[in-house]
């Protein structure tokens, strides 16, 4: 099966992923990017979202979580990442065994 | 132990039997696949967060990159150039299968045509080659992290399900289930010791009678 991707993100700087095929699309707050996704998540395959906007849309993404398309993924943005991806993998983790296993070494 | 509620009867007691059996393998089995899947996240999550600490360096240094590019131009100029993408990217998605879990399996093909940038270059500034460039390059680990991220947060609800179930079996439906058993079994012995000796009355009536 053929698939398409998309990146919705919060400003302009996700136009330079359209140059490599994946269509963009921009949302200035987690409200629009909501309906956007909403509109565009059985188009899609894989959608990624600047970690600024998945932040405020936690509710929306996890309810994709049971099927396995679309893949909704956060990228972080220009200014990097404000540590919602390795949020989302830390609780994936504690879900899933009930334990950190990974990053308790980090925090010491 | 709440204990269900049925007659005590032959009957429901063999019923019971075999439900316990069949629950005692489903309890086996669950707990098994679990075990395994719970290994297989465990290799999942780990690559998982490696390669998520790579894309958000990657991924974040390209976007800077093309907001830089993006100062030198105009917004329209942008798009006119970025529009028409012919460094085309064809995403193959299939399902593969994980302890009997449909996720998601993807890859990249990339065609790259003769021209490296979708674009003239004497539209653009080198800044915005430079961009396409590392957009082009982390886009393939993207997709590598989207797939593994997905399997990790499919394997960890599947996990979640599977522990739920199996704890349901071990402390509420097996224990339910022997307490039963066992009350039917001591009301059925209750009841043919009452009868037995109801007969030896009856018999010892008899005798005293015909004497």
């Amino acid at each position: 099966m053929k698939g398409k991707m998309a990146i919705i993100g919060s400003d302009d700087s996700v136009f330079a992923f359209k140059a490599v095929g994946v269509d963009a699309y921009s949302a200035f707050s987690p409200e629009s990017a909501e309906s956007l996704l909403k509109k565009i998540a059985k188009e899609y395959q894989i959608i990624f979202i600047t970690d600024v906007l998945a932040k405020g849309m936690d509710e929306i993404i996890k309810r994709y979580l049971n099927s396995a398309y679309p893949v909704i993924i956060s990228v972080p943005s220009k200014n990097g990442s404000n540590g919602y991806g390795m949020e989302s993998i830390k609780a994936t983790m504690e879900k899933a065994l009930g334990v950190d296993i990974l990053f308790n070494k980090d925090n010491e | 132990m709440s204990r269900i509620n049925v007659n005590p009867t032959r009957m429901e007691l063999k019923k019971l039997k075999s439900r316990l059996s069949t629950a005692k393998r489903g309890h086996k089995l669950l707990k098994d696949k679990t075990d395994e899947m719970v290994r297989r996240f465990s290799v999942i999550i780990r690559e998982n967060k490696n390669l998520r600490s790579e894309v958000e360096n990657d991924v974040s240094a390209a976007l800077a990159q093309f907001s830089v590019a993006r100062s030198f131009m105009s917004i329209q100029d942008i798009e006119l150039a970025f529009s028409m993408p012919n460094v085309s990217m064809e995403l193959e998605c299939g399902k593969a299968n994980i302890m009997n879990l449909a996720v998601p399996e993807l890859s990249l093909k990339e065609n790259r045509s003769e021209t490296k940038v979708p674009y003239a270059y004497s539209a653009v500034t080198s800044e915005a080659d430079y961009s396409v460039e590392l957009a082009g390059k982390v886009l393939n680990k993207l997709v590598r992290l989207a797939e593994v991220e997905k399997r990790a947060s499919m394997l960890a609800d599947e996990i979640e399900k599977g522990k739920r179930r199996v704890n349901a079996l071990e402390y509420v439906m097996i224990p339910n289930l022997e307490e039963t058993i066992k009350y039917i079994s001591m009301k059925l012995e209750e009841n043919d010791r009452s009868s037995r000796t109801r007969l030896m009355k009856v018999k010892s009536m008899i005798a005293a009678r015909e004497e």
